[in-house]
């Protein structure tokens, strides 16, 4: 296998490295944090990416699978007290599961029909966990700290998740860009062009859909139940957050959907902006609108995003980059 | 129990014409050119806080204030379509989905550091209404009598008047009406200023019944969002049959069980029309 034939896989996975090396090296607790974040918003990005950029659905609800893993992950932590591997797994089956569901049923829908019903399943399960009393309910649940004493201290704990982060993260570039050049990858993107046409061709479009979001989902899954266990709590409104799933379109958009590079680039230049403009005394009571604003922007003067913007500007582009 | 249950259905009957008149917003937008406009809470938002301003600094009745109201909500679609949506109408869905997010967050974050996130209220009372078992507030009977005036008016400008003609025209097929020499773009904006108008004034008419903040716009879009799938996606009359059904919902189920679960029977009800009639209870648009 020669490496040099895979430029676009090996920038990214580089990036990713090279990103994830420094805390380790610095031993920092504080750098670890912040690239903890970006981290994680890009391997939610990059999971997005799988489903909106390659088979053209829009999800609105991408967050709904973050937290049911997380959930179900948190429940085997403290009432089952599996080991955390088991409950990461755990939580990915979880969200695999309901994509496959939903993949089943609401994938039959198009266009807004399917981003609206998106929105009202993250917005069902919410409210059912609101009401849901082995999960706590509205107040959610706690950790208790001696569980943190099973993988040697918090301390310990917190760079053993750092640790599973990085995987998982490498685990969805790989997936994406499997995906991308794969025959499966290329039906999707025929069905994002034209699904009627993409079926006369002999594309199984019900059934490639389904796995997309499958694929999608189960990396929101797993990374959920990591998140929860370094955070010692989990509630309704931080598990299904809307808001954060609209981000997470943000940073495709922002990078280029449809690219394996994109969704990277583009959480990792989302983090580091909202970052700026919260520090920033003139933008910290606005920056949620100058985003907007930047957003507005993208999308009518730039809607192919960086990575895209790269590839159709520059011939060479479109050979090293994915 | 019978009274308890009469009192919570006229309760739910009367505050669901506001929510219809929120949800008729969106559907003219969707209904007219395929946009869902994820701007409409911040809007409606917007509505809210006109209305308190208003009264609140110029002592003005909250009830002129909403015609104020209006007229600014018709001049902001009209800025909005204009700079933000106009150049992403022929896009793929995503793309208008995110310019008027983009919008959202423009409000939202602006709103937020001028108001922060705590609640208002408009102290305005129009005392209460008695009829035997059952005690109405004036200002929910106002506000659900001027919603029932806003979707008549709505329907007579639609059916009755040219530029409502012109609107349906350029909905049904927006090329043949240009071929017509109808003046799409225009139409296209008015239609987009009449949808957010319809939002500004929902909000305007809620800020005389609840509490309000920046944020509270939120919940009655996915409301709306509920609502224009019942009545079906893009049929603004259907809106006002859905928002009667969730503000019944609304009313009614509290008797029954916890509160904490309308939400849940909201959007389960939501799916399973989504999945098996998507067109809604009365038909999307042709």
């Amino acid at each position: 296998m020669k490496l040099s034939r895979y430029p676009g896989l090996i920038i990214a996975v580089l990036l990713v490295v090279l990103v994830s090396l420094y805390p380790i090296i610095t031993g920092s607790a504080s750098a670890r944090e912040t690239v903890f974040t970006v981290l994680m918003s890009l391997a939610l990005a990059s999971s997005l990416n799988i489903l909106l950029g390659y088979t053209g659905y829009v999800s609105f609800g991408h967050i709904v699978f973050f937290g049911l893993g997380g959930y179900v992950g948190f429940y085997t932590l403290t009432a089952l007290h599996w080991h955390l591997l088991l409950a990461v797994l755990a939580g990915g089956a979880a969200a695999a599961g309901l994509a496959f569901a939903l993949g089943k049923s609401i994938l039959r829908l198009r266009g807004a029909y399917f981003a609206l019903a998106t929105i009202g399943v993250n917005e069902a399960l919410r409210a059912f966990i609101n009401n849901f009393e082995p999960f706590g309910g509205p107040v959610g649940m706690d950790m208790k700290f001696a569980i943190y004493n099973e993988y040697g201290g918090a301390m310990q704990a917190l760079w053993i998740v750092y640790g599973g982060l990085i995987v998982i993260t490498l685990g969805v570039i790989f997936t994406s860009y499997a995906v991308k050049k794969s025959k499966f990858g290329l039906g999707l993107m025929a069905i994002r062009e034209d699904e009627d046409a993409a079926e006369v061709m002999g594309v199984m479009a019900p059934n490639a859909k389904t796995w997309a979001y499958v694929l999608s989902a189960i990396f929101p899954g797993l990374i959920g139940v990591l998140f929860f266990f370094k955070n010692g709590n989990i509630e309704p409104g931080d598990a299904f957050r809307l808001h954060l799933s609209i981000e997470l379109i943000v940073m495709v958009m922002l990078g280029g959907q449809g690219t394996v590079l994109g969704p990277i680039v583009g959480g990792a230049a989302y983090q580091q902006l909202r970052k700026t403009l919260l520090t920033s005394p003139l933008f910290k009571n606005i920056q949620l609108a100058v985003a907007g604003f930047l957003l507005l922007i993208i999308v009518l003067f730039i809607p192919s995003g960086a990575v895209g913007w790269l590839r159709s500007r520059f011939a060479t582009m479109r050979r090293v980059l994915e | 129990m019978v009274n308890v249950l009469l009192a919570s259905l006229i309760d739910g009957l009367l505050i669901g014409f506001v929510y219809g008149i929120a949800a008729m917003g969106l559907s003219l937008i969707f209904g007219v050119m395929d946009v869902v406009n994820l701007a409409h809470g911040p809007i409606i938002a917007l509505g809210m806080f006109g209305v308190y301003l208003l009264f609140s600094l110029l002592g003005l009745n909250p009830f002129i204030a909403l015609i104020l109201v209006a007229v600014m909500g018709l001049l902001f679609g009209l800025v909005m379509y204009m700079t933000a949506v106009h150049r992403v109408i022929d896009a793929p869905p995503l793309s208008s989905l995110l310019a008027t997010f983009a919008v959202n967050m423009m409000i939202i974050g602006i709103g937020t550091s001028l108001f922060t996130t705590s609640s208002y209220n408009v102290e305005y009372s129009l005392g209460t209404v008695t009829a035997g078992p059952i005690n109405v507030t004036g200002t929910r009977l106002a506000a659900s009598l001027i919603a029932l005036l806003v979707t008549a008016a709505l329907y007579w400008f639609l059916y009755y008047t040219r530029t409502g003609k012109y609107i349906r025209a350029v909905a049904n097929n927006r090329s043949s009406a240009e071929l017509m020499g109808i003046p799409s773009t225009r139409i296209l904006a008015l239609s987009f200023g009449i949808g957010t108008m319809l939002a500004a004034i929902a909000g305007g008419l809620i800020a005389t019944i609840f509490p309000i903040n920046i944020l509270a716009g939120g919940s009655y879009e996915l409301k709306s969002f509920v609502i224009v799938v019942m009545g079906g996606l893009g049929n603004p009359l259907g809106a006002l049959i859905g928002g009667l059904i969730l503000g019944l919902m609304e009313g009614v189920v509290p008797v029954f069980m916890k509160t904490t679960w309308v939400p849940v029977l909201e959007f389960m009800l939501f799916i399973i029309i989504l999945l098996v009639r998507p067109q809604g209870i009365l038909g999307a648009k042709e």
